[in-house]
């Protein structure tokens, strides 16, 4: 971000918090780096850059390294999507040609109509999902008409959740889900690889261990 | 209260480490029972339903009974009761209800038998069930708060409800119930155990064998007599004194009071217009409404709220009696608010946000989120001051002055922009924020002013959103992350440069305030200066067991104690 204090810090084998306005307290163990930058696993096969809204009074995007999802996830979003949208036009052409059923092609007509639109939006959303592993937290970043960013320390992680559903393990990609104890954080990250996700929940964990703070 | 015999409990190891000292008899790592009267009042009410039943089905025959004359006025055609007469069985009939009690009775006992708890170094433990046995373990420094709840009947009993707060939904370790004075004691301990603070005496090997027990108990009368500390601790002075005409007033001007008259005045209307016969039906709506403000005007009644070592300890309600104690560093949120109505009388509600172990749904969770229900300006400051202790002096006029009031020259919170009036047309002066290095000040409203306080330390995570008319205006929206309450942490359309330095610094803030704070083990850091101000007596000469590691301490771990205000005692 334009006024982030959280510089890249080249070489820096243990992050100091240059963003902490005290003294770090000494008696800090030694603590697990977060990875910053390039990372192999994480950046494997993912998208690249984050769309922006053109206007000049967007949030800024900071100076971080911004790790972003994988390509095949909008694979399967379209295919879940456009099943969908198949299963509900195929439903409203048998009720309304078999059955006679005028009425049907209302409401099939406004939800065919939602789920094209967000066919349409999804490829620029995914693009737009983005997470950031700082020193001390984890930023995560979404939307780009409605841009939202949640900075979560890795201290008040509960848990950390990967789930796949049978399309995703087809396509081999996990949705990571990170819990605190503010049921508001709700950090969702959507088509990570699975090895991605894995490693991303192996580095929380052990990033989290070292910074374990109360609720 | 029995004690358990350890021959008990077979195949439930001995305790995991022996408690560092010993207050009560409850608390040496033993499994103890409940009070013997507890089945009593668990299956009391079930038992006067069920009388309940009988009594209304028989009333006609037992009118019959008592008052002559009003027999024969129905036919009992089939009745049991007729045919146990007629059949003189009136003997079996007895035995069988006879039976069918005393084996009530055994259930209820054996219940009881098997419902045990102990309290060890570490943690807090139930055991419960015949059948399914259940076995909750609560660990000790993720306790939230003890409540002790006195309902009316128990209360007659001398009997008390005990529950230990745990972090989670339906996480609470309920003691229900204790005689008071041990529900007192086991409270303390918990309390005191929760703090980490690892006092004198040790138990050794004599744990368990009656030697012990008593042992125990004689030490504990000794560490009362000479300490006497617990005394004073069981009943301090509130720092704030709510007479029953501001609660009932603080009442009658709330938002429901303008219902009620809408509600009022539309039946008028209506009856004026249609039929005289609408005006009946304000009839129940008055009652229900009576019976709404009685009962939240007299579970306000008798508040409390006062520092003890282990907390804050908060006491209200007029029938059924709750305390609670809440650790230093265990209130999330807290929002001072002040409804319209209120502002003339210069009344203030405090609300906090804190892990009551219950679920959303919980009628009683609006209970527990008021720590102040009504209270003039001096008691704001008061509460605030004992449940936000690690406020340091000079943010002081930000919350009181500058922050529950509103705007005034040299604001130094960052409010929303000019060109964005539009979205906060009356309070655009006064939305807006202030961080400083502890808490994240949050300050809106005009009509009902309210004022945010997230103390960085407990703070989950930070948002910053942005929508395309807040971008339209070079605005963005921040949200503070907390624990499920009634507080909400949000505030919306600031200036975009200004949320955005605000995310990063409270981010920033927020890793810097949880590295300095230790308060899940509050006690910890006090343990030494405790010790020298007012030394533990050691009646047994045991070597200490040690029974938890005492948290690291780092040398500014600011974790004061719960400070008495700056006047103590109770005022008017």
């Amino acid at each position: 971000m334009t006024t982030s204090p959280d510089q890249p810090i080249p070489a820096s084998d243990s992050p100091t918090r240059t963003d902490a306005p005290v003294a770090e307290p000494a008696a800090s163990v030694a603590e697990v780096p977060a990875p910053r930058g390039e990372d192999e696993v994480l950046d494997a096969a993912t998208y690249s850059s984050i769309p922006e809204p053109r206007s000049e009074n967007r949030l800024p995007l900071g100076d971080g390294t911004w790790h972003q999802i994988s390509r095949k996830y909008i694979v399967v979003q379209v295919i879940s999507h456009g099943g969908f949208l198949a299963l509900v036009i195929a439903a409203a052409v048998v009720l309304g040609l078999v059955l006679d059923q005028a009425w049907v092609w209302v409401p099939a007509g406004i939800v065919a109509a939602v789920t094209l639109a967000t066919l349409v939006v999804l490829p620029r959303q995914a693009r737009s999902i983005g997470y950031q592993l700082r020193a001390d937290d984890l930023v995560f970043r979404r939307g780009i008409l409605w841009q939202r960013m949640v900075a979560v320390p890795y201290g008040r992680m509960q848990l950390v959740d990967i789930t796949h559903g049978p399309l995703d393990r087809g396509f081999g990609i996990a949705q990571l889900k990170l819990v605190t104890a503010a049921a508001a954080t709700g950090v969702t990250i959507p088509g990570l690889t699975q090895a991605a996700a894995e490693r991303l929940r192996d580095t929380l964990i052990d990033v989290a261990e070292t910074r374990r703070t109360g609720l | 209260m029995t004690t358990a015999d350890p021959a008990s409990s077979p195949g439930w190891p001995a305790a995991p480490a022996a408690v560092a000292e010993v207050r009560s008899p409850l608390s040496d790592g033993e499994w103890h029972r409940l009070h013997p009267l507890t089945p009593l009042m668990k299956g009391g009410l079930f038992l006067v339903v069920v009388i309940g039943i009988v009594v209304t089905n028989l009333r006609d025959r037992l009118i019959g009974m008592f008052v002559p004359g009003m027999e024969g006025e129905y036919e009992y055609s089939g009745d049991p009761i007729d045919f146990i007469v007629a059949n003189d069985l009136l003997l079996v009939a007895a035995l069988v209800v006879l039976a069918v009690l005393l084996v009530l009775l055994a259930l209820f006992w054996v219940s009881w038998r098997f419902h045990t708890f102990r309290i060890t170094g570490d943690d807090v433990e139930v055991r419960s069930g015949v059948l399914f046995r259940t076995h909750r373990r609560a660990p000790l420094d993720r306790v939230q708060g003890v409540n002790l709840t006195r309902p009316m009947i128990a209360r007659i009993l001398g009997m008390a409800k005990l529950e230990v707060v745990g972090a989670g939904l339906d996480a609470n370790v309920k003691l229900e119930y204790l005689s008071t004075s041990n529900a007192e004691a086991v409270r303390g301990d918990i309390l005191r155990l929760a703090s980490g603070r690892q006092l004198a005496e040790g138990r050794g090997e004599v744990a368990g064998s009656a030697r012990g027990r008593a042992a125990a108990a004689v030490s504990a009368g000794i560490t009362g007599l000479i300490e006497g500390a617990e005394g004073a601790d069981e009943h301090p002075a509130s720092v704030v004194r709510l007479p029953p005409g501001r609660l009932i007033g603080a009442q009658l001007l709330s938002g429901s009071t303008i219902w009620l008259i809408l509600l009022v005045a539309g039946v008028i209307v209506g009856s004026v217009i249609g039929t005289p016969w609408l005006l009946f039906s304000i009839v129940p709506a008055l009652i229900g409404f009576g019976a709404y403000w009685f009962r939240q005007i007299t579970r306000s009644l008798r508040y409390s709220i006062a520092p003890t070592p282990a907390g804050v300890r908060i006491t209200f309600g007029l029938f059924t009696t709750i305390t609670e104690t809440l650790p230093p560093g265990r209130i999330h949120a807290v929002e001072i608010a002040q409804p319209l109505l209120w502002r003339r009388l210069g009344w203030f509600r405090i609300r906090v946000n804190r892990l009551s172990g219950r679920s959303a749904t919980d009628t009683s969770s609006q209970q527990f989120a008021d720590v102040l229900p009504v209270g003039t300006r001096a008691d704001v400051e008061r509460v605030l001051r004992l449940i936000l202790p690690g406020l340091p002096e000079e943010a002081w006029p930000d919350v009181l002055d500058r922050g529950i009031l509103g705007p005034a020259a040299g604001d130094p919170y960052s409010n929303t922009p000019r060109r964005a009036r539009v979205f906060r047309p009356l309070s655009w002066r006064r939305n807006g924020f202030l961080l400083t290095p502890d808490a994240l000040l949050l300050r809106s409203g005009v009509l009902r002013r309210a004022l945010v306080v997230l103390p960085l330390a407990r703070l989950q995570s930070i948002r910053l959103a942005q929508g395309p008319l807040d971008r339209a205006l070079d605005v963005a929206n921040i949200t503070g992350h907390t624990v499920l309450g009634q507080v909400s942490g949000s505030l919306g359309i600031l200036d975009r440069a200004a949320a955005a330095r605000l995310w990063t610094d409270a981010a920033a803030g927020v890793i810097a305030a949880s590295s300095r704070d230790h308060s899940h083990r509050w006690g910890a850091a006090l343990a030494e200066p405790a010790f020298l101000a007012a030394p533990e007596p050691e009646p047994l000469s045991v070597p200490p067991v040690a029974a938890t590691p005492p948290v690291a301490t780092t040398p500014a771990a600011p974790v004061p104690p719960a400070v008495p205000p700056a006047t103590p005692g109770p005022v008017s």
